[in-house]
């Protein structure tokens, strides 16, 4: 199927002799990024969460418990499929981080349950989880890609549950966020959404010099495939979608910000993306929680930007930058 | 290389890019279709010294930290006074997922050399993005000029 190259052997790891870069760079990114859901003082939002209705906490439960389920899939099956495939032992060891860091975040959502909800709450959701059709086959049309014998779309379907899966449940956060509730949840995700994003782009960079080992034919193929499995996704996270936001008239909202997500995930791919910037203009109070310290955009040619203003200039010394 | 040529013989400003391996800002760039010249990956190789304005276009590192947000190669090529004299604007590349610190490397930067943010985009930017900061830059230059 593919000439990748896999590691044969074990032999002692020297990280002062790399293949890849790449591999040093994200590894160092990665555990600089290190947290524990116990630096997050969850307990704070007893109040909000109190605040919410029971439907909303439902919901709440409900998107918390599909996440968890991403994230053990990921630790316990995708890095280490991952792991499997990978070209250099530096690689690898990433994928060991990967793993952990899912397991990290998918033990914060059991984390936020115990702060706020009641074990009963809890319990109902994670039988919801089990037998809710559309969370199941979002899981299904991965694992099969996992448990399939082929490394370029294992890293497809990885990256494509990493940059487009989560984000139907991201949104809840970000949007109770932007409502000033449950804030110290949402800087809980914050922290796991900053995680993932180096989690795509590794996987996907790791694709991408995969891919452009192979034939043109190959290629296409794989290419042709990636996209079909993101309709096949998205398809079904509409559904998903609607059976969980309908209720709360957020559904098309939620949309907007899967197309925002799906193109992200083609593009850490290397592949162009495929929703026009009609129907992603997530709603601009959604993109605010994700930074919500930002105080300025950036759109400085259509002037719409904040003011600048010109100061003194100072000497630039390697020390100044702090590198 | 195309571009290198058209930056010797251009009245406006070139780009100076930086890009890793991952090439994302590469592909921006290549796909403005402007002129543009792109600092060497490698940390031993001597870096570049520009002879006319520019605006410079980089990625952000690290997971949010100011420290390590700008690569390296940027960095020591901003060092050289010559070409830090020469830049006349930013862009960074980043991602919305690092929240506050999306596109980081290009607030330094701005604040650091004094010269205005343009403009953010994610990975290798939508055709949107393409088509704003062709756009934008054209205008800028004939403001500068």
């Amino acid at each position: 199927m593919t000439t990748m190259q896999r590691l044969s052997r074990v032999n002692a790891i020297n990280w002062n002799r790399l293949q890849d870069d790449k591999d040093l760079e994200v590894w160092n990114r990665l555990t600089s990024n290190f947290w524990l859901p116990e630096k997050v003082p969850l307990s704070n939002d007893i109040q909000s969460w109190n605040t919410l209705t029971q439907q909303e906490k439902q919901l709440t439960i409900r998107v918390f418990t599909g996440l968890t389920l991403l994230d053990t899939i990921q630790s316990s099956v995708g890095a280490p499929v991952l792991m499997e495939d990978a070209r250099t032992p530096h690689e690898e060891a990433v994928y060991t981080n990967i793993a952990f860091m899912e397991s990290v975040h998918a033990r914060s959502y059991s984390s936020i349950f115990s702060t706020l909800c009641t074990t009963r709450d809890v319990d109902d959701a994670f039988r919801w989880s089990e037998e809710n059709p559309t969370l199941q086959a979002k899981s299904e049309l991965i694992l099969e890609r996992y448990r399939s014998d082929d490394p370029l779309m294992r890293k497809v379907a990885s990256v494509f549950l990493e940059s487009f899966l989560f984000y139907s449940g991201f949104y809840l956060p970000m949007y109770w966020s932007s409502h000033a509730k449950l804030t110290n949840t949402a800087d809980l995700i914050r922290l796991i959404i900053r995680d993932e994003a180096v989690h795509g782009y590794y996987i996907g960079y790791k694709f991408q010099q995969a891919l452009a080992e192979a034939t043109p034919e190959r290629q296409q193929e794989v290419k042709d495939y990636a996209y079909e499995l993101l309709l096949e996704l998205y398809d079904n996270e509409v559904r998903y979608t609607e059976s969980l936001y309908d209720e709360v008239g957020l559904s098309e909202d939620v949309k907007k910000f899967l197309h925002y997500n799906a193109n992200k995930a083609l593009m850490n791919l290397g592949f162009e993306p495929l929703f026009p910037s009609s129907v992603t203009d997530v709603d601009p109070t959604i993109m605010a929680a994700l930074s919500p310290s930002a105080d300025e955009n950036h759109d400085f040619f259509s002037g719409s930007g904040s003011s600048y203003v010109i100061g003194k200039a100072v000497a630039t010394e390697d020390d100044d930058w702090s590198f | 290389m195309l571009v290198d040529a058209a930056a010797e013989s251009s009245s406006a400003g070139s780009i100076v890019y930086f890009s890793t391996k991952s090439g994302n800002t590469h592909r921006f760039v290549q796909k403005l279709g402007l002129a543009a010249q792109r600092l060497p990956i490698g940390r031993e190789e001597p870096t570049l010294r520009v002879t006319t304005p520019y605006i410079l276009i980089t990625p952000t590192y690290g997971g949010g930290e100011v420290k390590g947000a700008v690569p390296g190669q940027v960095i020591r090529f901003l060092n050289d006074e010559h070409n830090r004299r020469l830049i006349r604007g930013v862009i960074a590349a980043g991602n919305t997922n690092f929240g506050d610190a999306y596109g980081l490397a290009g607030r330094i930067i701005s604040e650091k050399c004094h010269v205005p943010l343009l403009y953010r985009f994610e990975l290798f930017g939508t055709d949107d993005d393409v088509a704003r900061v062709r756009k934008g830059v054209e205008e800028f230059w004939k403001r500068q000029t």
